[in-house]
């Protein structure tokens, strides 16, 4: 049958190379026009109703494992929330400093994990390479000291988890109010001697990043992009933070829309929509609407929306990217690569101050004060913003959590980016090339969602693409791996 | 011979013993480990789970309540036992509710670490996924009756040591649980969380509240070494 005249529903089912199981669906009309785009996640999570009746000190290491990838967040995110319930207003500085450097090595993994393993076969070889050689296998043919230098950086990331967790997945490190342990000479000592090398690393990754995209730098700058909203938190006094601070969200041209707001208040500022063909929700800014307050998270709404970064070589790095803009919020998809490596060094030179740390040696690791029945909190995870917010009973039993996950928050945004590629890319194309799909994965890839926030199949899902006709009839079928 | 040693052997290896003692007493005095679970040194045996179950003279018996005796001899680590034990410890896992990646006693739970031991590493069993009750209504511990293997050792220690009576058995067969001295949960018991019943519970049943995940991954009583360890590297007693 004929694929040229009739309506078509293109579906790419997994897509790949991101962190879980996600579909694409396009509707095109029977002149090839785009009707209608979804990214639909199709994995369910309950850990919201799992944590229910269990015991608050217990959510940081039961929620963690939503995720197989960034753990940490969540077990940090969860473990800010029950300081909250346990009273501890402020951490011990070894306590503090032992989780941050928790955070810096999940963030250098993960962004490592991002750009080299899913990302740099499309980038090295182009969105339409040949699928043999568009994966992380050929990048190690292909240049087998970059791809050394890939899984080395995130071995370090690793090793600096297990140091602080206890574990390198899944730790127990961080507990209500603090830390259960401290960060031994013998342990500092063996991470010392390798971080000049790892930030070397991270400043090639860098400049390889900035050469890829400067070659191309306006198809890069256009690539799927959009405007949109930018939500982030940031410290107090406008820097990048990580690991804590105050939520900040600007508009597509840099208007602050709201500061400084508390965890406690997010409710206020943030609504979930539910929409029934997926099992993500959609959050958006309450003062602008379903329609409007959708937003961006993540790299590059978190350099967007920082004043400045206070560890120099990201910082300057930093400057140059916004240099591009004047100053104004970026709204390029593939802008997250860059934003991604200025992180990935900035968590480098964290990572660096706090091993120079004697904090990190202390042995004051918990604080406690008056117990609070419910507990927000917030974190940068390596893919944005997480909301963790817990309430318990007089039994000290959970009776809600609200999880508002990193990728969630890029729903919405995933949605457009798929969108925008499928009407510049696929519109009035009688034939839909392996190539062109993953054009669009390429659009989605750049969010490095974690959709399932549970599994992880590093370029080994099937792909499989049917092209229906209106009576949902397969007329055309593609299947990959 | 003096008539206060007995001597027998264990899977081969000659023990002596004062002949008032259990196998399981003389076997931890010679640094013989017998796997165990309900069995704890200081309270009274209890006979229920069956895990340290040995052969005498080619007979089943349970070595915490079975004296011994002179001349007898004993199978313990072979692996028609073991795979009994190990039979005994899958039908616990798979008749609770066992979540040892987030359980706040991971590391230091007698049924995970005799599992490792034995080499269980999934129940192939079919999971009951039985409806239990938590009770978390006393304000210092909780009772979480997911993780309860109905060893007893609390009923013991709260009758022999702690000379009260806050916990016992309460119905038959797979309904069987473990109840409390109240009809409105522990909070109305006298059952403070100083009393020895709550250092003997051998897994995360019966916990002391906020203490969780105190003791990082690495450091955890049987993160090194398997559990029976202690008993084997005692010195033998000649």
């Amino acid at each position: 049958m004929s694929t040229k005249t009739t309506g078509r529903k293109i579906v790419i089912n997994p897509v790949t190379r991101v962190e879980g199981h996600g579909k694409v669906t396009i509707l095109l009309d029977e002149k090839g026009n785009v009707q209608q785009t979804r990214f639909h996640i199709i994995e369910f999570r309950g850990f919201e109703r799992f944590v229910q009746g269990r015991f608050y000190w217990e959510a940081p290491t039961i929620v963690q494992r939503l995720c197989g990838i960034c753990p940490v967040s969540h077990h940090l995110c969860a473990a800010k929330a029950t300081d909250v319930i346990v009273g501890a207003k402020t951490l011990t500085p070894t306590a503090e400093k032992m989780r941050r450097l928790m955070h810096y090595g999940q963030t250098l993994q993960s962004h490592a994990l991002h750009f080299f393993h899913l990302c740099s076969p499309d980038l090295l070889f182009g969105f339409d390479a040949p699928v043999e050689q568009r994966n992380v296998i050929g990048v190690i043919k292909a240049d087998p000291e970059t791809a050394k230098k890939a899984v080395l950086l995130r071995k370090y990331g690793q090793e600096i988890i297990k140091a602080t967790a206890g574990k390198k997945v899944h730790g127990t490190g961080a507990i209500p109010g603090g830390i259960n342990k401290n960060l031994s000479i013998e342990e500092r000592d063996v991470f010392l001697k390798d971080i000049d090398t790892i930030l070397e690393w991270s400043i090639e990754a860098m400049e390889l990043c900035k050469k890829i995209v400067k070659e191309k730098l306006e198809f890069f700058l256009k690539f799927g992009a959009f405007d949109s909203n930018h939500l982030s938190i940031v410290r107090k006094d406008g820097c990048l933070d990580l690991y804590d601070g105050l939520l900040r969200a600007k508009t597509a041209d840099g208007k602050i829309i709201f500061d400084m707001v508390k965890p406690e208040d997010y409710l206020d500022y943030i609504a979930e929509e539910v929409r029934p063909w997926s099992y993500m929700k959609f959050p958006f800014i309450r003062s602008l609407g379903k329609e409007k307050g959708w937003y961006r998270v993540g790299p590059l709404a978190r350099i967007n929306n920082c004043d400045f970064i206070d560890t120099p070589l990201a910082e300057k790095e930093r400057q140059e990217l916004m240099s591009l803009t004047g100053g104004k919020p970026i709204n390029a998809s593939m802008a997250y690569h860059w934003t991604r490596m200025i992180e990935m060094l900035h968590s480098a030179e964290k990572i660096k101050d706090l091993l120079n740390d004697p904090d990190l040696q202390g042995t004051n690791l918990i604080t406690q004060g008056t117990k609070q029945k419910r507990g927000v909190a917030w974190i940068e995870a390596p893919r944005g913003t997480l909301f963790h917010h817990y309430e318990i009973n007089d039994n000290d039993q959970i009776v809600l959590a609200n999880l508002i996950v990193s990728t969630t928050n890029n729903n919405e945004p995933m949605n457009q980016v798929v969108n925008v590629l499928a009407k510049d890319y696929l519109q009035g194309k009688s034939e839909i090339t392996e190539g062109l799909l993953n054009t669009i994965e390429v659009g989605i890839r750049a969010y490095d969602p974690c959709l399932s926030c549970a599994t992880h199949a590093l370029g080994q899902m099937p792909l499989q693409v049917q092209i229906m006709n209106h009576e949902g009839k397969v007329v055309n079928e593609l299947i990959r791996g | 011979m003096s008539t206060n040693v007995v001597t027998f052997t264990i899977d081969g290896v000659e023990v002596k013993s004062a002949p008032d003692k259990t196998i399981i007493q003389a076997a931890d005095d010679a640094g013989i480990y017998i796997p165990r679970l309900c069995y704890l040194k200081d309270l009274p045996p209890g006979g229920h789970c069956r895990v340290c179950t040995v052969k005498v003279n080619g007979r089943p018996v349970n070595s915490c309540t079975y004296p011994v005796a002179e001349g007898i001899v004993v199978e313990n680590d072979t692996e028609e036992l073991n795979s009994f034990r190990r039979n005994i410890i899958e039908m616990l896992f798979v008749e609770g509710n066992h979540f040892c990646p987030s359980c706040e006693v991971a590391g230091k739970c007698e049924l995970q670490a005799l599992a490792y031991r034995l080499g269980l590493l999934t129940p192939q069993m079919p999971y009951l996924y039985a409806q239990k009750e938590l009770d978390a209504t006393h304000p210092d511990v909780y009772l979480d009756r997911n993780r309860c293997v109905l060893c007893g050792r609390c009923v013991r220690a709260s009758i022999h040591l702690d000379k009260k009576n806050v916990f016992g058995f309460e119905n038959r067969g797979i309904n069987m649980r473990i109840s409390v001295n109240s009809n409105d949960g522990l909070k109305d018991t006298d059952l403070t969380k100083d009393d020895k019943a709550m250092s003997v519970c051998p897994t995360g049943c019966l916990v002391v509240k906020r203490q969780g995940y105190l003791t990082p991954v690495g450091k955890r009583l049987y993160d090194k070494k398997p559990i029976g360890s202690e008993i084997e590297t005692k010195t033998v007693k000649s």
